[in-house]
C-alpha cells in the first residue's frame, strides 16, 4: 500500500502522550475488547435497552398511526408543508458524518488516534442515518410506493423518475452513502471478527464469528490486500461524506424560497454536519468508556481532540450564520431581508436563539483546557450541541417557510404529540442499535490499536 | 493411525513473539532460496510486503474499473430515461444536461468503486474460504490476538518435513510444527 508509515519528527505530536496507556500488551487488547462482548450481559445493559426498545417500539406505533391515518397526524401544514420530519432526518444524516470522517478523513490525515473511536463512530453512522431514512420514507404519505424514488422499470408509475431534482439527487446519496458506510465498516470488522472467531468458546460463537469473518487469517497477502482496499475506501469515502450534506442542502439551496436559497449552504451544512456528529461521539464515547471501563483505550488525548474538533467545526458554524445574515444585509432583496429579520426577532427568536447559544457559544469553552478534559463538561457540551444542531435544521426549515411571501399565507407551526414521539423513538431506535452493537461486535477496532501499540513501542 | 497416513503434510509453521523476529526469520529464510512464504499477524507490519517480495497489489485498477463503470451507467441512465424515453419538461430545464446529471454520477462512480473495492479485496484473497490447511495448526490461534507465525508451504521446492522445522527453530521460532491437511 502507500506508505502510511509517520516521519520520525511526527512522532512526538502523534504518540506523546500515549494512545494506549496502562500497559496494554495485544493479547491484553484483545483481552479487553473481546472480553467486552464474552462476559456476562450486565443488568445495567438490560434496563438500558428495555428502555430504548420501548422507545423503538412507540416509533413503530407512530409509523404505523400514520401510515394508517395519514399525514394529518403531524403538525405540517400549509404553509409549513416540511417540519420535524425533515428536520429529524437532516439532525441524523448530520449525526452520521463523524464516522466517516473519523473513518477516512482522519485516516487519509495519518491521524492515529482515531483507531481507539473510529469503529463505535462508523457504527454510529449505520445507525443515524438508518433513523434518517425513515423521515423521508414516511413523509412521502405512500410509503408503500417508495421504491418509485428508484429507477426501477414497473408497470404502475409509467414514466421515469426526475433527475434534474435534488430531491432524487438526495435519494442516490443517502442511500450511496449507508451502503458504502456499511462495505467499509464491514471490512473494517473482519481481523477482528477473526478474533473473536479464534476465541469462540461455544459452538454458536465459532459458527457465527467464523462465517461472518469469512474464513481470515491474518495472512501477509491478505493485509496486502486489504490495507489497499482500506485506503481506497477511505479515498472513496472522504469526498462521498463531503457529497452527502453538500446534496441534502441543495434541497433546500435549488429552491427560491428566502432563507433557503443561497450558496454558503453546501459548506455550511457539511461543517455543522461534522460539528453535530462529534458531539455525538462524545456523548456516546463517554457512556461507553465509563461502562465498559475503556480508559487506556480512549484516553483523555482522544476526548481532548474530539473537542478541538467541536471547537473548530462550531466557530465554522457561528461563522456561516453570521454570513448568512450579512449576505441577506448586503443582497439588498428585500424578502431575503425580512426572511432574517423575522428569523432572529419574530414569532420562532426563541428557537433562534437557542441554536446560537448551542452551537456558537457553548462550544467556546473549549477554547480552555479545563473544559477540553473535562468528562462531566464535556458530556454536557456534547448534548448541548446535540439540542442546538437539531435546532439549527428546524430553524432553518421552518422559520423559511412559515411566513410566505403574502401575509395571507402566514402561519405558525405547532407539532402535535404524533411529532414529538416519533422523534422520541427514532432517538430509541438509535440507542438500541448502539446497545446491541456493544454488546456482540468489538467496539474497538483491535487490530488496528494493536498497529498503534507496535508505532509506540517501536517508534515508527 | 489409520487416518493420519491419508493426511499429506501441507507446511510447517513457526512462532514468534514480536514482527521484528518474524521479519528477521522471514529475510533469513528468503536468503536460503525459500519462496513460498506467508506471514499470519494480527496487525499489518510494515516491510512485510519486501521481505516476502510481495508485488503492490492491483486492487486499484479494478476499483477505477469499477468507478467508469458507474460513471457510465450513471450518465446513460440519466440521459436515456429524461432525454429519449420519457422526455418531459420540468420547470423550463433541458432534459439532459451534464451539469444537473453532476451529483448522481458521482454518487453511482463511488458506489460502484466501493463494492469493486471490497469484492475485489476478497476475490484476490480468496475469501470467503472457511478453511484452510493452516487452521489445523495448534498455534494457529495465536495470529489473531499477539503471535506472528511465519508459514511455509509444502509446495516449496526446498521444503523438507524434517529440515525446514529445525531451520525456523534456528532462526528464533519459539515453537514450530508441521500442520496436515
Amino acid at each position: 500500500m502507500a506508505d502510511l508509515a509517520i516521519r520520525p519528527q511526527d512522532i512526538d505530536v502523534e504518540l506523546n502522550p500515549p494512545l494506549v496507556t496502562g500497559g496494554l500488551t495485544y493479547a491484553g487488547i484483545t483481552e479487553k475488547i473481546s472480553g467486552i462482548t464474552e462476559s456476562k450481559t450486565p443488568r445495567a445493559w438490560y434496563i438500558a435497552i428495555g428502555v430504548t426498545g420501548a422507545l423503538t417500539g412507540v416509533l413503530g406505533l407512530m409509523i404505523a398511526y400514520l401510515i394508517f391515518t395519514g399525514i394529518g397526524v403531524w403538525g405540517n401544514n400549509s404553509p409549513v408543508g416540511w417540519a420535524w420530519d425533515i428536520t429529524n432526518f437532516v439532525f441524523w444524516i448530520g449525526i452520521g458524518h463523524a464516522g466517516t470522517l473519523i473513518s477516512a478523513i482522519l485516516f487519509l490525515f495519518r491521524q492515529r488516534w482515531r483507531t481507539s473511536i473510529n469503529r463505535a463512530a462508523e457504527a454510529m453512522t449505520l445507525f443515524a442515518v438508518a433513523c434518517a431514512g425513515i423521515f423521508p420514507l414516511i413523509h412521502v404519505g405512500r410509503p408503500w410506493r417508495a421504491y418509485w424514488l428508484f429507477p426501477l422499470p414497473n408497470t404502475d408509475l409509467n414514466m421515469w423518475q426526475n433527475f434534474r431534482s435534488p430531491l432524487l439527487w438526495d435519494v442516490f446519496a443517502v442511500s450511496t452513502y449507508a451502503t458504502v458506510s456499511a462495505l467499509f465498516w464491514y471490512v473494517g470488522l473482519i481481523p477482528d471478527l477473526a478474533t473473536l472467531r479464534d476465541r469462540a468458546a461455544s459452538k454458536i460463537r465459532q459458527w457465527v464469528f467464523g462465517f461472518l469473518s469469512l474464513g481470515w487469517r491474518g495472512s501477509a497477502h491478505h493485509w496486502k490486500h486489504y490495507e489497499m482496499a482500506y485506503l481506497i475506501l477511505a479515498g472513496l469515502s472522504t469526498p462521498l461524506v463531503l457529497s452527502v450534506h453538500t446534496i441534502v442542502s441543495f434541497d433546500f439551496a435549488v429552491s427560491v424560497i428566502p432563507g433557503w436559497h443561497t450558496t454558503i449552504f453546501p459548506p455550511y451544512f457539511v461543517a455543522g454536519a461534522i460539528f453535530s456528529g462529534f458531539a455525538m461521539v462524545i456523548t456516546l464515547m463517554v457512556i461507553a468508556r465509563q461502562t465498559l471501563h475503556l480508559e487506556d483505550l480512549i484516553t483523555m488525548k482522544h476526548l481532548e481532540n474530539m473537542c478541538k474538533v467541536i471547537l473548530a467545526t462550531g466557530s465554522i458554524v457561528g461563522y456561516a450564520y453570521a454570513v448568512e445574515f450579512f449576505t441577506a444585509f448586503f443582497s439588498g432583496n428585500p424578502y431575503e431581508r425580512f426572511t432574517f429579520i423575522n428569523r432572529a426577532a419574530g414569532p420562532y427568536a426563541w428557537a433562534v436563539w437557542t441554536m446560537f447559544t448551542c452551537n456558537v457559544f457553548a462550544p467556546q469553552l473549549f477554547w480552555f483546557k479545563k473544559f477540553r478534559t473535562s468528562i462531566p463538561w464535556m458530556f454536557a457540551i456534547s448534548i448541548v450541541v446535540n439540542i442546538g444542531m437539531w435546532f439549527e435544521r428546524f430553524v432553518i426549515i421552518v422559520t423559511s417557510l412559515h411566513r410566505d411571501y403574502l401575509p395571507s399565507s402566514w402561519g405558525y407551526f405547532r407539532p402535535t404529540a404524533v411529532d414529538v414521539l416519533t422523534f422520541a423513538g427514532s432517538i430509541g431506535l438509535f440507542l438500541t442499535l448502539f446497545l446491541l452493537f456493544a454488546r456482540f461486535l468489538p467496539i474497538i477496532a483491535v487490530s488496528e490499536v494493536k498497529g498503534v501499540l507496535h508505532a509506540q513501542k517501536t517508534g515508527h | 493411525m489409520s487416518q493420519a497416513t491419508t493426511k499429506t503434510v501441507r507446511g510447517a509453521l513457526g512462532d514468534f513473539a514480536t514482527p521484528e523476529a518474524l521479519l528477521e526469520a522471514v529475510r533469513g529464510l528468503r536468503s536460503r532460496g525459500y519462496t513460498k512464504l506467508d506471514a499470519l499477524t494480527p496487525f499489518p507490519i510494515h516491510g512485510m510486503d519486501q521481505a516476502l517480495g510481495e508485488k503492490p497489489s492491483r486492487l486499484g485498477y479494478l476499483v477505477a474499473a469499477g468507478g467508469l463503470t458507474g460513471a457510465c451507467a450513471a450518465l446513460l441512465l440519466q440521459w436515456w430515461t429524461g432525454a429519449v424515453d420519457y422526455p418531459l419538461v420540468v420547470g423550463g430545464k433541458p432534459f439532459f444536461a451534464f451539469e444537473f446529471s453532476v451529483p448522481i454520477t458521482f454518487e453511482l462512480t463511488v458506489l460502484i468503486a466501493a463494492f469493486a473495492a471490497v469484492l475485489g479485496m476478497l476475490a484476490f484473497n480468496g475469501l470467503p474460504r472457511l478453511y484452510h490447511p493452516v487452521m489445523n495448526a495448534s498455534r494457529f490461534k495465536g495470529a489473531t490476538n499477539d503471535r506472528f507465525l511465519l508459514v511455509v508451504d509444502a509446495q516449496d521446492p526446498l521444503f523438507d518435513p524434517e529440515r525446514t522445522p529445525a531451520l525456523l527453530g534456528s532462526l528464533g521460532s519459539e515453537h514450530t510444527e508441521v500442520f496436515e491437511d
